[in-house]
């Protein structure tokens, strides 16, 4: 490495549904990785899946452990993007800014206590918190080569709608995003065209720390959601080549997908909704 | 009560491949489940068919590397293969007798399966098989291509005109497309497309997927990911090669496409 610049080191974290995973999403995680690489300042040294935990409450979301174990054998072959559980694992849905924090503290803490008591929300009075035991191995730390910054950071990694899904009212705490993007970071991919630019204009904290936000333009078109996935699915239709082989078969397994998964949750409100609502009467 | 058999049909993709990628294998896909849908076919085979190292086109690799990275991309497809045939003739070789010789290849798999089961059961038996094939359906065989291919029709001295025409009234066209573009207009402002558009079937493509091989190629000189675009088999068969290069992606440069060659020097006489 030339030069006295150093390089920050980075873990790029994706949450979600994954609902099914599909290869639009693994895609993301190389996307993101040669764009952090060729600006020279970064070095990506983890990938973290985290899906979403089943009290998320959205419409067609199926069992955890499904959409864990999918993502597992998705990235198994991976060298460096893996799959976390820990925020599956929580019996209450865990607002994004608390996945980064958890997922930030684990980086820089070889500690493994310290961890869970950083992540978790302060509980409220009267009301009982499982309290999980801490399965998760902390990252050991490397020695320190000489081109590396000593403080690694954790970014969110996205697509251009959670992006503008910041605009949805009562989704998101408007204290959050302004944390996620001064003290985390976010990696959004878009279709080159997109409305992200003008997005992140019109508003004041996202134009703030818009050096926190890397737009990442991508090229080969790549619309494969995991709606349309489901979709063919209950239509009978292949699904071939646009989700990994392994996962493929694994759906067809258990037959995880049909009318009825899709209409789980069928007029429930989405948890961010419900508690954003609530707390603002309270 | 026999229930009206379908018929039998044979998908071939003709093209550089150069190299294979997802998109191309979900072609078959979707074309393979639009045409069951009709309730009229049973797709029975899909075949890719690289083109010639002879078409001339800027930056294609040789045949050997293409047919065999198609090889490792169709591994697990239990319906779809790679024929060399039509690369491993001498010269370019046009579509429409490569559609020829393939729908020759299963009218003869089709007849020495009649022989065998002629000589299985020699006397007559009501048995289910041995009715279907003294009944046996003729096969057919479609092109299956993008709409990029359809409206490649226009483009002067590419075609032959009587090849157009025997492709689409003895053969057919699947058709697909993505949401947003409009094939059944390029069938429109065609006579000869509209007079046998009974026989082209267009299917339309909503989960957009436009992995171009072009865009791979271009990725993959820069030293970017691929992955998740092309099966890891295939990624790893050009890391080992070396495949694609800058140099690579300089071949045929300012050359014409045969097929464009070939129209040049039937004129030329003309012009002495």
């Amino acid at each position: 490495v030339e030069g006295p610049d150093k390089k920050t080191e980075v873990v790029l974290l994706a949450c979600g549904s994954f609902n099914p995973i599909t290869n639009m999403h693994l895609r993301l995680f190389e996307l993101a990785k040669d764009y952090l690489h060729e600006t020279g300042k970064y070095k990506v040294i983890k990938g973290i899946i985290s899906p979403v935990g089943d009290a998320y409450k959205k419409k067609g979301l199926i069992s955890a452990n499904h959409r864990v174990t999918m993502a597992k054998l998705a990235t198994k072959d991976s060298d460096w993007v893996e799959v976390d559980d820990w925020e599956s694992s929580q019996s209450e849905w865990l607002e994004t800014l608390k996945v980064l924090r958890y997922h930030h503290q684990k980086l820089l803490s070889p500690d493994p206590t310290n961890s869970l008591q950083n992540a978790l929300p302060l509980t409220k009075p009267g009301r009982k918190r499982k309290q999980e035991p801490n399965r998760h191995e902390p990252i050991k730390k490397k020695n320190q080569s000489p081109d590396i910054k000593s403080v690694p950071q954790v970014k969110l990694l996205c697509g251009s709608d959670i992006l503008e899904s910041f605009g949805i009212p009562n989704l998101w705490k408007s204290e959050d995003i302004a944390e996620i993007v001064e003290n985390h970071g976010l990696v959004c991919i878009s279709r080159a065209g997109n409305s992200v630019q003008k997005f992140i204009y019109e508003s004041d904290v996202l134009w703030r720390h818009k050096n926190n936000i890397h737009l990442v333009e991508e090229w080969i078109t790549n619309d494969i959601s995991s709606t349309k996935i489901r979709r063919a699915l209950r239509r009978g239709q292949s699904i071939r080549y646009l989700v990994p082989d392994v996962v493929r078969a694994y759906i067809e397994k258990h037959n995880l997908y049909s009318p009825e998964s899709e209409d789980r949750n069928a007029g429930v409100i989405l948890a961010p909704l419900q508690k954003n609502a609530s707390d603002s009467k309270n | 009560v026999r229930m009206k058999s379908r018929i039998p049909l044979v998908l071939v993709a003709c093209g550089s491949f150069n190299p294979i990628t997802n998109m191309h294998m979900r072609l078959f896909e979707l074309a393979r489940d639009h045409l069951h849908q009709t309730g009229r076919y049973q797709v029975i085979e899909g075949i890719v068919s690289p083109v010639n190292d002879a078409y001339g086109k800027k930056g294609l690799v040789s045949a050997r590397h293409r047919v065999a990275m198609a090889k490792l991309a169709l591994e697990t497809s239990d319906w779809i293969r790679v024929d060399p045939w039509e690369s491993e003739q001498e010269t370019w070789t046009e579509t429409v007798k490569v559609l020829r010789h393939h729908y020759n290849e299963s009218l003869g798999l089709l007849q020495s399966k009649k022989e065998f089961m002629k000589n299985k059961w020699p006397t007559e038996r009501s048995t289910e098989d041995s009715l279907s094939y003294q009944h046996s359906v003729l096969p057919e065989l479609k092109l299956l291509c993008g709409a990029d291919f359809l409206q490649s029709f226009k483009t002067p001295y590419l075609w032959k005109e009587e090849h157009i025409k025997e492709i689409v009234e003895k053969f057919g066209l699947v058709c697909i497309s993505r949401a947003g573009s409009d094939p059944a207009q390029y069938i429109n402002e065609s006579d000869l497309l509209t007079k046998f558009q009974h026989n082209i079937f267009l299917v339309k493509e909503w989960i957009q997927n436009e992995i171009s091989a072009t865009q791979i190629r271009y990725a993959l000189c820069r030293g970017l990911s691929v992955k998740y675009l092309i099966p890891d088999s295939v990624i790893s068969y050009i890391t080992h090669h070396n495949i694609y290069t800058e140099e690579s992606e300089k071949k045929n440069e300012g050359d014409l496409l045969q097929p464009l060659k070939l129209h040049n020097t039937a004129v030329k006489p003309l012009n002495d």
